[in-house]
């Protein structure tokens, strides 16, 4: 019976340490991320990032995401529909982070597409068909030209416009600020500088609705 | 004779106590601290996670064979870790290991007080694990 006890008490004793560790953990990281953010929105907001909604909303909602990357796929109509529930309030930024291998080349294209004023139209295109070119978690660059197809784009110039050093420099220059914000993860959001305390749509909804209080209130 | 037993048992549950730290404790690290275990660590694992179970069921009701079924993996475990040991300090060049691709396992991730690495924890729990099952074996064979 003693040694149960025993037993008993030091298996509830571990797994109590483990969660409180767990608890204590993620909030000192959630505190060092908003730090992190506050300390560093020059590269956080770079103004040449392709933006939707108006560029003078209250509340900015700033996105890494990889074109490659699923749960991107996934959260993009969700922020779109919280954009068109608040109409003319939020404003969007995203961001490149190319983490899947041969991900950076799709980001040439749609950066070369936004030349060509289609940015909206290819990243909806490519995320609608991301099964059809993302393969084993490797982005298949060669395999996304039917899906830009019917967009009426001028392929030449699009595919001219890949190479350019330019485009090339953004994309580092992105990967770098990534780096700097202490992203690894896409999507990873930030709602007028701040970062989510934990990942989830309901954690950005929390963070934008806050931010939409705010700005009604001044 | 129910003395030595008892002994025994606390000698077990010692060894379960170490893994069950080691068991969490890599589980924090890999799942709450985000670090991601490269092949060597996967194989560590493979052989602390199960002592956590093989252990526990040993001390209740307490069986004095439960050493047969638990050494193997403990003394594996200890093979490993102090493989990965070696690899880590240089002894072993990281071209002979099985961690060309994804994290090479030579990589520390941690360093705490100058010295203390993820593997040594690993071997260090791993060392007294077996210690403490040796120890109640021999006492057993008496």
């Amino acid at each position: 019976m003693k040694q149960k006890n025993m037993f008993m008490a030091a298996a509830v004793l571990l797994i109590a340490a483990f969660i409180a560790g767990a608890f204590f953990y993620k909030n000192q990281k959630a505190e060092q991320a908003a730090q992190l953010a506050a300390q560093n929105q020059v590269a956080l907001v770079r103004p040449d990032a392709p933006s939707f909604g108006d560029p003078d909303a209250p509340v900015h909602i700033v996105e890494f995401f990889d074109p490659a990357c699923g749960t991107c796929r996934e959260f993009y109509p969700l922020v779109k529909a919280l954009m068109d529930a608040n109409p003319g309030k939020i404003r969007m930024s995203m961001r490149y982070a190319p983490f899947h291998p041969g991900s950076d080349t799709v980001v040439k294209a749609l950066e070369a597409a936004r030349k060509q004023g289609q940015f909206k139209q290819a990243l909806e295109a490519l995320f609608v068909a991301q099964n059809g070119w993302v393969k084993n978690h490797t982005a298949q660059a060669d395999l996304i030209w039917p899906y830009l197809d019917p967009l009426g784009l001028d392929m030449v110039r699009l595919k001219n416009d890949m190479n350019s050093p330019e485009i090339a420099t953004m994309i580092t220059r992105d990967l770098a600020d990534a780096k700097t914000m202490n992203v690894t993860m896409t999507p990873e959001f930030f709602v007028n500088g701040k970062p989510l305390p934990s990942f989830g749509f309901e954690q950005l909804k929390a963070l934008v609705d806050e931010a939409l209080a705010k700005a009604t209130t001044k | 004779m129910t003395e030595d037993k008892d002994a025994r048992w606390m000698l077990v549950f010692g060894a379960w106590l170490v893994a069950a730290c080691a068991t969490l404790g890599a589980l924090f690290m890999g799942e709450v601290m985000g670090f991601t275990p490269c092949v060597l660590c996967w194989y560590q694992r493979i052989f602390m996670f199960p002592l956590v179970f093989v252990l526990a069921a040993g001390l209740f009701p307490f069986d004095t064979k439960v050493f047969r079924y638990a050494l193997p993996l403990g003394l594996v475990g200890l093979l490993v870790a102090g493989f990965h040991l070696l690899l880590v300090a240089g002894v072993v060049p990281e071209a002979m290991t099985p961690c060309r691709q994804g994290l090479p396992c030579a990589t520390v991730q941690v360093e705490w007080f100058g010295f203390v690495t993820i593997p040594l924890l690993s071997f260090f729990a791993f060392l007294v694990v077996n210690a403490l099952l040796l120890t109640a074996y021999f006492k057993t064979s008496k």
